[in-house]
């Protein structure tokens, strides 16, 4: 199981790093949001992978770490903020230069980068 | 406290003139005069200490963890210094106020000069060698500001920069040498320096250390091959070139050399260079002294020619070397301050500096050819002069040196063909200003200048004649306290005008001779070195700067290119170098933790994540195939954190999930709806094998970490959370009591982000579109019936739910974050269903407020348990029975979470309400239907 944990972290975490090297801010904000959920899947797998429990005294014999889950659950929310704040970000980009991508006007590397 | 009055004073003074900026320049020279002359006294009254025997110290602890302290000492070496400084800059004071014209700034000019005095005072008087290398570094930059002074002339401009280039480059490798220093003696105060010599000198790094430091000094003291940005620097005012050429800023690298004479020197490695340096530069500056037009180029290579004199005595380090070079740098002050004023005043009474206009003076300057008589003569070094005595103590060392063997003879040879130099270009200076023909075409009529102007130069010629005569009487005390600090010995002081005939009387009347025949002969001379095209040095500089400077540019055009995706892949790529070695130097990756078995819902949980995730990257361009796919991704996401045991993330990242979505689909409406073009090959090619690593990397880690038993340290929430706490839900305890200061930075992030979103919607004009790609229309409907319905009934049912997970949340999965989710999400829809109006229309409440009363209620929840004298959220509970509920348990805690509750639900409303506005305040006209 930890394996296939450790396997599942890593795809997320690789498709979300190829979005992010994306030109344009949409897919660099989906990106970012998945790469969230990588993040937080990881931090929360530090409490180790448990099943059938609850981090709550008195309902089970051993129960989880629940100092992992609390960090993450604000850290979900905090997420969604910066997700938030980068979407809104974009379009204020788009409204401003008329164009979503990321990289410099002036910069000429004509290689159909995008 | 005397001491650092003395170094201090200055800098505070240094406000004066520039606050007196209004009134008449008088007023801002005699406020710089004033606290030149007060920390003159300060000194006077501090050097009765040192006169006495005694080393006068201040030591004040700075920053002890990296060995800096403001430490001062005032022994026999810094006195001589400190004294030159003042004294000096008293007179330049008083020189500059008649000098200067009424166009330039006077008060700049006396600010800039005081912070110069208190550098150099910083740097003679430090028992610290971090803190006098950092007012080495601040003589540097005053310096600049001094040159600069006549900032609208490009010369003046440039002399400063290379002043600074040169001198503060200097400046690091000296910072260099004195961070080896200080590793290898354990302390950068002075006396345990001084006191580890033989350690230094035995040591591996002696030699860079000795080179490092060399560089700093002979940058700063203008020593061959580094001399040329002193002529240079002589496009600043004359009474700036008298007081950084004569007593302070080029006397600074000699100070470095006197006070590390202990330290370093006595090696062969140190008289080697040391001497040879000084040799060379010393016939160097005093051949184009000869050749110099300009009356100040004539000078300041003059003075480049008499410090390599000092350096080369230093180099020899006997103690008698160092008694010459002490006496020198007191008569070379005096003399060269002098002669820079009477340049100062010839360039001021006729507008010219040039030697070719300027001839038969005499007339109209009867009073400053005296002066210049006598400070020339003490120059060339002729009898009863003092310039005379210093150099006969030169020859007589150049002499007695036995350090080449065979070879030992040139030393004394070509020192006396530099003097033969030095009296030459002695000679020219007097002559060719004052003597021969009287000029005709002079832009100005020359008259003398108010007596005041020459009343400096007066005490000079002064100084130069009375040491001249009498020298152990005004020079001998002090002169013995500064070759004590410096050669740690007591010297028999014997300076006397006649010693007999001997070999140094001999070498000066060859050099006397042999200096006015080369002066008879000079025009032989001139015809000479005009074979050799003059190459400036200045273009070399402006070359080597410009090179470097180019070079800069293309490595940063590179680098910086205004790619974004660049400046990404070189982080990933760096993060790559860093982590790779250490995951490869872990011994093994599987650790000993028993592991879980896969089971079928597993299984194809993690291949549909994965799936999925792929699909999110590689439908990308198709943007709402791309966003479907990653809520695929999102929703897998709270389903493992329902099947890992962690029902409360569950909830959270379900409805987060879901609310992010929505924002993403309604921010989609405003992108471009043209698919972009692909990338290139190449660049998928290079983002697929860094995505590819970092994921391998994220994916070795987190199984290396997953694998290893660990110990927790969630025993203690554990332990104490129904005791301390109140509540079973660990998790929500964690939150709102053991780490509750955490949360509140949490939600004041989450109410700062939502008001920045705000802030960016103000006054933003989005594109949009009035008809999808294909060029259909937006349909008409905006609300159909059965959401409106549907919404409408689920509000209430939704705000009932989200109560209960508030209130239940202490005790089992629920509480404030995923509250105030539920509730925003039920509002979100109600926008969605039946449109912003509607919504506005029944419920107009401002989420900004909402936003700041959570946060609020959550911080004077905070503050509230002050007033029961406990810390900051410390939370209390009690229990009580309610009617039909049952037991039920009130803490403070809930208060807090009610906090948490209200934030999250203004700052998501905030930002969704906010932004969804956007799309019907200028809806487009729709056509067609």
């Amino acid at each position: 199981m930890e394996t296939l944990y450790a396997i599942t972290v890593g795809t997320l975490t690789a498709c979300s790093v190829f979005l992010i090297l994306r030109g344009r801010s949409f897919p660099i904000v989906i990106g970012i949001t998945m790469l969230s959920y990588a993040v937080n899947l990881f931090l929360f797998s530090t409490g180790r992978l448990v099943i059938n429990e609850i981090p709550i005294v008195g309902a089970s014999e051993n129960t989880t770490d629940p100092l992992p889950q609390a960090l993450v659950l604000t850290a979900i929310v905090i997420g969604f903020a910066m997700t938030a704040y980068s979407i809104i970000l974009a379009v204020r980009v788009r409204g401003e230069i008329g164009s979503d991508e990321v990289n410099d006007y002036n910069y000429a590397e004509q290689e159909g980068q995008r | 406290m005397k001491l650092a009055a003395i170094v201090f004073l200055p800098f505070i003074g240094a406000i004066l003139p520039l606050l007196l900026a209004s009134r008449p320049r008088l007023h801002s020279t005699v406020s710089a005069a004033a606290i030149t002359a007060l920390s003159l006294v300060i000194l006077m009254v501090a050097a009765t200490g040192t006169f006495a025997g005694a080393t006068p110290t201040y030591f004040l602890e700075w920053l002890p963890s990296l060995g800096l302290h403001i430490a001062f000492r005032l022994d026999g070496l810094a006195l001589l210094f400190a004294g030159l400084i003042l004294i000096i800059g008293l007179l330049v004071i008083v020189y500059a106020h008649y000098y200067l014209s009424s166009k330039d700034s006077a008060p700049r000019f006396f600010s800039c000069l005081l912070l110069f005095m208190g550098s150099m005072l910083g740097i003679v008087t430090a028992d610290n060698l971090i803190l006098m290398w950092f007012f080495w570094e601040l003589t540097s930059i005053s310096s600049f500001l001094l040159i600069g002074y006549w900032f609208h002339q490009s010369n003046a401009r440039r002399g400063a920069r290379m002043a600074l280039a040169i001198t503060g480059g200097g400046g690091l490798a000296l910072l260099a040498g004195i961070l080896l220093i200080g590793s290898i003696a354990g302390s950068y105060q002075l006396d345990v320096v001084l006191a580890s010599g033989e350690l230094i000198r035995n040591h591996d790094l002696y030699v860079p250390a000795l080179i490092l430091v060399l560089l700093g000094a002979f940058t700063k003291s203008a020593q061959f091959p580094f001399q040329f940005w002193l002529p240079h620097a002589m496009a600043a005012p004359t009474p700036v070139s008298a007081y950084l050429h004569s007593a302070t800023m080029v006397k600074a690298g000699i100070f470095l050399m006197a006070r590390l004479l202990p330290v370093l020197g006595g090696t062969p490695e140190w008289t080697t260079i040391v001497t040879l340096t000084g040799l060379a530069t010393l016939l160097f500056g005093a051949y184009f002294a000869l050749l110099k037009t300009d009356l100040k180029g004539l000078l300041a290579f003059s003075t480049i020619s008499h410090l390599g004199l000092i350096t080369m005595l230093l180099g020899l380090g006997s103690v008698g070397a160092v008694v010459a070079a002490m006496f020198h740098i007191i008569n070379h002050a005096a003399f060269k301050a002098g002669l820079f004023m009477i340049a100062g005043i010839i360039d001021h009474e006729t507008g010219s500096r040039d030697m070719r206009k300027l001839s038969g003076l005499r007339k109209a300057l009867p009073f400053t050819m005296v002066l210049a008589v006598i400070t020339s003569a003490a120059m060339a070094g002729i009898p009863l002069f003092n310039g005379f005595l210093s150099k006969e103590m030169f020859f007589a060392e150049a002499y007695d040196q036995q350090l080449f063997g065979g070879l030992s003879w040139f030393i004394p040879v070509l020192a006396t063909l530099g003097a033969m130099l030095s009296v030459a270009y002695s000679v020219r200076f007097v002559h060719d200003v004052f003597f021969q023909e009287e000029a005709t075409d002079l832009p100005k009529k020359p008259h003398e200048p108010p007596l005041m102007m020459r009343a400096p130069v007066i005490i000079f010629a002064f100084i130069c004649i009375a040491v001249g005569l009498a020298p152990m009487f005004f020079t001998a005390e002090l002169l013995t306290l500064a070759v004590s600090a410096v050669s740690q010995v007591t010297p028999q002081l014997d300076i006397a005008i006649w010693h007999g005939f001997n070999m140094p009387l001999l070498m000066s009347a060859l050099a006397l001779l042999g200096g006015i025949a080369i002066y008879i002969g000079r025009s032989e001379l001139l015809t000479f070195s005009r074979q050799f095209d003059a190459r400036d040095a200045k273009d070399i500089f402006a070359r080597i700067v410009s090179a470097t400077t180019r070079f800069c540019d293309e490595f940063t055009q590179y680098v910086e290119n205004g790619s974004l995706q660049r400046y990404v892949a070189f982080l990933l790529v760096f993060t790559l170098i860093l982590v790779v070695p250490e995951l490869v130097s872990i011994m093994q990756l599987e650790g000993s933790r028993p592991q879980l078995p896969i089971d079928a819902i597993s299984l194809i949980g993690a291949i549909l994540l994965m799936l999925a995730a792929l699909s999110t990257a590689m439908l990308h361009r198709q943007r709402l195939t791309s966003l479907m796919m990653l809520s695929v991704v999102g929703l897998i996401v709270s389903l493992s954190f329902v099947h890992f045991s962690a029902p409360d993330l569950a909830m959270t990242q379900l409805v987060v999930e879901v609310v992010s979505i929505i924002l993403m689909i309604l921010a989609l409406f405003f992108m471009p709806q043209r698919i972009p073009r692909a990338s290139s090959g190449r660049r998928v090619a290079r983002d697929v094998l860094l995505a590819g690593s970092i994921g391998g990397i994220v994916g070795t880690l987190n199984y290396a970490i997953l694998t290893r038993p660990f110990d927790s340290i969630s025993n203690f929430f554990l332990a104490n959370s129904v005791p301390g706490g109140g509540g079973t839900n660990v998790v929500n305890v964690i939150l709102v009591d053991f780490r509750g200061f955490d949360t509140l930075g949490e939600i004041a992030v989450l109410a700062i982000a939502a008001a920045g979103i705000h802030k960016l919607l103000n006054n933003l004009r989005p594109f949009m579109p009035s008809s999808d790609v294909d060029g259909r229309p937006w349909h008409r409907v905006k609300h159909p019936l059965m959401v409106q319905t549907v919404a409408q009934a689920l509000l209430p049912l939704a705000l009932m739910v989200s109560a209960y997970i508030f209130l239940r949340g202490h005790n089992l999965p629920g509480g404030g974050f995923i509250a105030g989710l539920v509730t925003a999400a039920a509002m979100i829809l109600q926008y969605i269903a039946n449109g912003v109006d509607w919504v506005k229309h029944r419920f107009d409440y401002n989420y900004q407020t909402l936003t700041s009363v959570g946060v609020m209620i959550a911080l004077f929840t905070g503050v509230g348990s002050w007033l029961f004298d406990h810390n900051f959220l410390t939370s209390s509970f009690t229990y009580v029975t309610w009617p039909l509920v049952g037991k039920f348990e009130l803490a403070t805690a809930i208060l807090f979470d009610l906090g948490v509750y209200l934030t999250v639900i203004g700052a998501t409303l905030m930002i969704l309400a906010n932004f969804g506005q956007m799309t019907t305040r200028h809806r487009p006209r729709q056509e067609g239907y």
